[in-house]
């Protein structure tokens, strides 16, 4: 049985909680499959905890898009019953867990990055939004010094694990392009001072990324193509699978509570 | 099935915490970790998920040194007769007050 | 419960020297006193090997209990389960965790506790052998199976040895949200749509027998349970602890509007006075199940295993970096 999804508004302030939310929701439930499974049991304790603070963010993002929207939608509504196209996260979050390093690189990419813009949303004009950053920020800094730490064991550890982490690199670089980009929705957020440019964050980005690969005696590739796509809606064959998966229950028996 | 992969063994590291409103670390358990750093990590993720702790120290456990609780006699009894060492040995007159 | 299968066995030799049994006789009268046992006193070298396996035991219950629920975390149909059951699970580690800290202060080692899970040698409790099959599983696990792990687990915090009683008190402490949590969802699933409730009541159906033998095999056939009660390892019989949970459990059920799976469960007054003071008789267990099921034939015992040992083989390349760059920076260090 199949259910309609729900029909969102998307007004740029709309948008952009949608895509943050999403970021943290898809990437926290990338997380969660670790549950179980992970190296060694202080792993898997370290994992659910980062998993649990991205679901947090989400639900608080998704949170303030529903007051935003106004059309009577909450968390689940936006989390369950949207298709993929609908989804606004980026690729990177999407990307499947493959082995620990992988995981790790992704983390530690996308960590470095949030980690430098909740910092600075927290001066935000809008006080939800500051409000959401200023407990996200703790969060993500443990997420980078978790991951950063671990970037540095695996690449600075044995012939197999440098090799891991090196293929994790390679394969998630063209990845990590997609967080710094806006398009016309959020630039009209941007100027008007709401929210930041997250092109502004690439140099401290970059410079973080630089010192923990080197550290980690792990070359950064060359700058190349960038994938992109996830903020307006256009994902990798990995979503829809995700999705499938996660909205499974809530579809088959439409209307109900759980 | 898989001896191969127990030949890893990671340092036990014992794991004391002070609390919000404590005045001394506690020692609350044990976990494995190969250094220091991930021990101190490790120690977060797993020992303080309900707000306990404020401070975190982590002990290698084969730096410890116990007393032996066979010598328990030899080595706390003879501090339990010198009672004037305990405040309430000494009288004072209650109109001085607390002290 | 979660060591349902242990027998503590007295395997002291038949003649001791007088200086031991002196020790142990010490040693039991502290016991007696309701003194703890910490990780440097003498102990009987039974009562530590009693003590190592039951404790692992129910860190490996704890480990493998992961799986089960681990299985709908992704599925979880609201934001609020997600996170709630995320949690839950991640506490379920912690609790492992916090065991096999307690086992190892008795001279054995996490490698070696893992490397018997791993290759069957230990045991664990067999309701995790039963598998996860709709959502409706998750309420009648937190209510029934923690609601059964609570029963047993407050009685340990008073247990002789200190290290395994403290870890309790923090287990029952967090194990408290766990029942909380899978009786809410099914509360929800009952107050819902009729698809839901059936999906409840046929969850009930399955788990039910299983959490009654989680309390292990009935006293008349348990054999070596004195030692561990003298030992003040084991608090109540399995029968005691067994009856407690039936009779807690029949009003909640009750509420819910679900039918327990058994025809012969009946209301029986205690003798003379209040008729409403009494306990309920349930039907026969089928033992056959639970021998099955503890020699390794249950529905999930393979593939929990399998799991675990895959999860510690592709973890092996993982471990052994973290100990080659602690190696490499001592030697920095020292250079």
């Amino acid at each position: 049985m199949t259910t309609t999804s729900i029909r969102v508004a998307e007004t740029p302030l709309v948008l952009y909680a949608l895509r943050r939310a999403d970021d943290a929701l898809v990437l926290g439930h990338r997380l969660s499959e670790w549950c179980g499974h992970a190296p060694a049991l202080e792993e898997d304790m370290a994992l659910a905890n980062i998993g649990l603070d991205l679901l947090g963010q989400a639900r608080s993002l998704y949170g303030y898009a529903a007051e935003v929207e106004a059309a009577g939608h909450n968390e689940d509504d936006y989390a369950f019953h949207r298709d993929a196209p609908q989804y606004r996260n980026l690729l990177v979050a999407e990307l499947p867990n493959g082995d620990f390093a992988r995981t790790i690189l992704r983390q530690f990419f996308y960590a470095a990055f949030a980690d430098l813009y909740w910092r600075a949303m927290m001066a935000s004009p809008h006080s939800t939004l500051a409000a959401i950053a200023a407990k996200s920020e703790k969060e993500t800094a443990y997420h980078l010094r978790h991951s950063a730490e671990w970037v540095i064991r695996l690449g600075d550890g044995t012939e197999e694990s440098h090799r891991r982490a090196a293929d994790a690199v390679a394969y998630l670089w063209p990845y990590t392009g997609e967080m710094f980009e806006a398009d016309a929705a959020e630039r009209a957020l941007i100027d008007a001072g709401t929210v930041l440019d997250p092109a502004s964050f690439r140099d401290a980005w970059d410079k973080t990324v630089s010192d923990i690969l080197a550290e980690a005696t792990l070359e950064k590739p060359a700058a190349g193509w960038m994938q992109q796509g996830g903020r307006s809606g256009r994902h990798s064959e990995h979503l829809g699978h995700l999705l499938a998966v996660m909205q499974s229950v809530p579809r088959a028996i439409p209307g109900a509570s759980w | 099935m898989s001896t191969q992969a127990t030949k890893t063994i990671t340092p036990l590291w014992e794991v004391f915490i002070r609390s919000r409103n404590g005045l001394a670390h506690k020692h609350v358990g044990s976990l494995h970790a190969a250094d220091a750093t991930l021990a101190l990590q490790a120690a977060r993720d797993v020992y303080t998920r309900r707000g306990e702790g404020l401070s975190i120290w982590v002990v290698p456990s084969n730096a410890i040194t116990a007393s032996d609780p066979g010598e328990k006699g030899m080595m706390f009894e003879p501090a339990e007769s010198k009672i004037y060492r305990h405040p309430t040995f000494y009288e004072v007159p209650d109109e001085v007050g607390h002290m | 419960m979660y060591t349902q299968a242990l027998n503590a066995r007295d395997d002291a030799p038949a003649i001791r020297p007088a200086e031991e049994l002196e020790q142990e006789a010490r040693f039991q009268a502290r016991v007696d006193a309701e003194e703890r046992i910490e990780a440097n006193d003498w102990m009987p070298a039974a009562y530590r090997k009693t003590l190592i396996r039951q404790i692992s035991q129910h860190a490996h219950s704890e480990i493998v209990g992961m799986l089960p629920e681990g299985n709908w975390i992704t599925r979880a149909p609201s934001l609020r389960r997600k996170a709630a059951l995320l949690a839950k699970v991640q506490d379920e580690c912690g609790h492992g965790l916090y065991l096999y800290a307690a086992a190892e202060t008795l001279g054995v080692t996490r490698e070696e506790l893992t490397e018997q899970l791993l290759s069957g040698k230990a045991k664990y409790s067999s309701i995790f052998n039963y598998p996860t099959l709709t959502w409706a599983d998750m309420g009648a696990i937190g209510w029934l199976v923690d609601g059964a792990a609570i029963m047993n687990q407050i009685p340990l915090c008073r247990c002789s040895y200190g290290p395994y009683a403290r870890a309790m008190i923090r287990v029952c402490k967090e194990e408290s949200f766990h029942q909380r949590q899978g009786y809410e969802i099914m509360l929800t699933l009952c107050r819902g749509t009729p698809e839901q409730k059936a999906m409840a009541q046929e969850a009930l159906n399955r788990w039910w027998w299983p959490c009654l033998m989680m309390f292990g095999p009935p006293d008349a056939s348990s054999q070596h349970s004195d030692q561990s009660t003298r030992w003040k390892i084991k608090r109540f019989s399995n029968d005691e602890l067994r009856q407690k949970f039936v009779d807690a459990t029949v009003p909640q059920a009750d509420y819910l509007g679900l039918t327990l799976p058994d025809p012969e469960l009946r209301f029986v007054p205690d003798e003379g006075g209040d008729a409403s003071k009494g306990h309920w008789a349930y039907g026969e267990i089928d033992w056959a199940e639970f021998k099955q099921i503890l020699a390794g034939n249950g529905p999930c015992n393979r593939d929990r295993l399998a799991a675990r040992n895959k999860a510690h083989d592709e973890g092996a390349w993982v471990r052994e970096a973290a100990m080659a760059y602690a190696e490499k920076r001592r030697s920095r260090q020292a250079a």
